[in-house]
């Protein structure tokens, strides 16, 4: 769960990173008299999205004046920013974060995270931070070093000698590196990501932009948690699935796709995608699902009028038994006015039982035996695999 | 002899009075008679589903002789049952539980540094020896004992393609998930070494996806080797946004949380057959037999 960036800057702030002075706005009216506020000779006004890269997609203008600044805003407010990290259709920018424009000497590049192999927090550091990084690093790993960090590193040599290599020896700027890590540690962080990590011309250290991802799973012991991600990122319908464990993803077709375990989703929307068919979206049905979140998975597709025609690739397997599923889309079916055809493969535990139960409640469904024999067919009945 | 268990395995299963745990517990155990215990701190001395019930793991390997343990606890406290395990020398450790936190996960990686135990999980299916053993919660219906080594990051789409496999007379000698989080034990490599090794086992099927790099371990893994056996590898994702996290854990952008494009062209380059999508791995084996 990604925090916003004034959230994010916040969080570090209060274990003593600094950070530019800024407001949150929603309008340009906002943003320009919020700005009055901010000490500053200049301002920087920021489009708010969850993807990276949108320094290089004119997300981020600067501005002089507190009028500026809301003709900054006006031009970003409402926009679809195109980045090389967000989906093809881009995102809509909300909101804007103004904030005092710094004079900057140097830009740096920290992160910590896990190492995936040995399980250990991962320091990453380089002296080519900024806004074209990402790229950087995409055609040049070695441009970002990697540390592996002891339990409780404060002040170590190793700690030191690893922020030499990447230019930062000022011990201010190891102690905020420090600082950083004791934050990733007592939040149940599984990212902070600080780009640009700025030096500033009178020798100030700053987190000019940061990243921070909470971990979702360790919200039972973070009941903070909730609150703080009330707005990042997922659409409604990806939201209210969520709370239904399913996992989904909204995309941009018209078939409808139906299925449990992250795997055989992404193997499913790759075989749609392949037929020449778009998949609406991603789900993976969690194995904590039973028939009534099933159901109500089913009803947010077939409320989606872009939604033509619903996939059901089912295997059951553990405590998701095909039936379950084949009960839930029977629930939905029952209370739905929209009854769009639904083309289905079933295999695994309980699969007869299933397919007996669509087949029994009426539920509009053609059965097939593989996977490519339904998606053929759900392509062909989408339209979207050929000219109609 | 298969990889990792087989029917001389002797297993207890950490959490196994509790709803999910009695369910698996249950299933597995009618599969193959593996299991010999359970541990719940409270319950010792209890009986359920017919077995004893341990205070911990010590005390259950000293009892039964167990040599592997599946945890079946509750998020909040599997990374600690996985600890107990680890710390209590047992062999093999398979974690089903999903949704662990990281920094949990983080403290059980420590704990595996300083030991020989090996950890399958978490939020894997398990593993299965069809005929000999089943640790996890995958279907068994649909497997059948024969000579294809599966490993794999998802388990609906391992059952899946095991039912392929299996309608193909193509039987398998062990499947093996290696779950689904950034944090987990055994990888693909492992697997790959272990499947190569294993007299059993004729060829291996590998099923990748987005995310992480396992994949391109695996790649670089069979790269620097001559194998000696067809690996088909089917790596799913190909379309899926960036940036976007798709049911499992991706990985941060900077560390090259590569395309599935890019995973494929790994695993191709490495000698490696490719299945073109999930329904295409029995012809792909076919190939990659056939070729050798």
């Amino acid at each position: 769960m990604m925090l916003s960036e004034n959230q994010s800057k916040e969080l570090l702030r209060q274990y003593g990173v600094s950070i530019p002075e800024g407001r949150l706005a929603h309008t340009p009216d906002e943003a320009e008299r919020l700005s009055k506020d901010i000490t500053a000779r200049k301002y920087v006004v920021k489009a708010q999205i969850e993807a990276g890269g949108r320094g290089l997609a004119g997300g981020i203008k600067f501005a002089a004046t507190p009028s500026a600044v809301a003709s900054a805003a006006r031009a970003l407010l409402n926009s679809t920013l195109v980045t090389d990290q967000t989906a093809a259709a881009g995102e809509t920018v909300h909101s804007v974060y103004v904030e005092a424009a710094i004079d900057i000497a140097k830009n740096y590049y920290v992160a910590i995270s896990f190492d995936p192999k040995s399980g250990q927090p991962m320091l990453l550091a380089s002296a080519a931070g900024g806004v074209e990084f990402e790229q950087l690093t995409r055609m040049d790993e070695t441009a970002v070093k990697v540390h592996l960090l002891d339990t409780a590193e404060r002040a170590s040599d190793k700690l030191g000698a690893f922020l030499k290599d990447v230019g930062i020896e000022d011990p201010q700027a190891i102690e905020t590196v420090e600082n950083t890590y004791t934050a990733f540690r007592e939040n149940d962080l599984t990212l902070v990501e600080i780009n640009p990590f700025v030096q500033t011309s009178d020798g100030k250290w700053m987190a000019v932009d940061a990243k921070v991802a909470l971990d979702r799973n360790a919200s039972f012991r973070r009941p903070e948690f909730d609150s703080m991600v009330s707005n990042t990122g997922l659409s409604p319908n990806e939201a209210e699935a969520q709370k239904h464990n399913i996992n989904f993803v909204q995309l941009a077709g018209n078939i409808g796709v139906v299925t449990n375990g992250a795997g055989l989703g992404l193997a499913t929307n790759d075989m749609i995608t392949d037929a020449g068919g778009k998949p609406a979206n991603f789900m993976d049905i969690r194995t904590t699902a039973r028939s009534f979140d099933v159901a109500r998975g089913v009803e947010l597709l077939l409320s989606d009028p872009q939604v033509q025609v619903l996939l059901l690739n089912i295997h059951g397997g553990g405590m998701t038994a095909a039936d379950t599923v084949a009960e839930g889309v029977n629930f939905a079916y029952s209370r739905a006015k929209r009854k769009l055809p639904v083309v289905a493969h079933l295999a695994g535990h309980n699969a007869e039982w299933g397919i007996s139960i669509l087949r029994d409640r009426n539920v509009p469904v053609e059965i097939f035996d593989t996977m490519s024999g339904a998606i053929t067919r759900v392509v062909e009945i989408a339209g979207t695999g050929r000219a109609r | 002899m298969a990889i990792f268990v087989n029917s001389d395995t002797r297993v207890i299963v950490q959490g196994m009075t509790g709803r999910s745990g009695t369910f698996y517990t249950d299933q597995a155990a009618r599969y193959a008679p593996c299991y010999v215990g359970g541990v719940r701190p409270g319950k010792g001395g209890s009986r359920h589903l017919d077995l004893p019930v341990f205070n911990s793991v010590k005390e259950a390997m000293t009892e039964t002789g167990a040599n592997a343990s599946l945890v079946i606890v509750p998020a909040p406290h599997a990374g600690d049952a996985m600890i107990e395990a680890i710390e209590a020398g047992i062999g093999v450790v398979v974690c089903v539980t999903e949704r662990i936190p990281q920094h949990d996960m983080s403290r059980v990686k420590a704990a595996l540094q300083t030991s020989d135990t090996t950890l399958i999980g978490p939020n894997s299916q398990g593993i299965l020896t069809p005929g000999q053993c089943k640790i996890g919660v995958m279907p068994t219906r649909l497997a059948m004992p024969g000579r294809i080594g599966i490993a794999s990051r998802s388990a609906s789409l391992t059952s899946e393609i095991v039912g392929q496999c299996t309608k193909a007379g193509l039987g398998q000698s062990t499947t093996v998930g290696i779950g689904g989080d950034t944090l987990h034990g055994l990888n693909f490599v492992d697997c790959l070494k272990r499947f190569r090794d294993d007299d059993d086992t004729d060829a291996v099927v590998l099923i990748g996806e987005i995310g992480g790099r396992d994949e391109e371990d695996a790649a670089a893994y069979l790269a620097s080797v001559d194998y000696g056996k067809p690996v088909v590898a089917l790596i799913v994702g190909r379309y899926a946004p960036r940036g976007r996290q798709m049911g499992h854990a991706g990985t941060l952008s900077v560390l090259g949380g590569r395309s599935a494009q890019d995973k494929i062209a790994n695993m191709r380059d490495a000698g490696a057959t490719i299945a073109s999508n999930a329904d295409d791995v029995v012809a792909a084996v076919k190939r990659a037999q056939g070729a050798t």
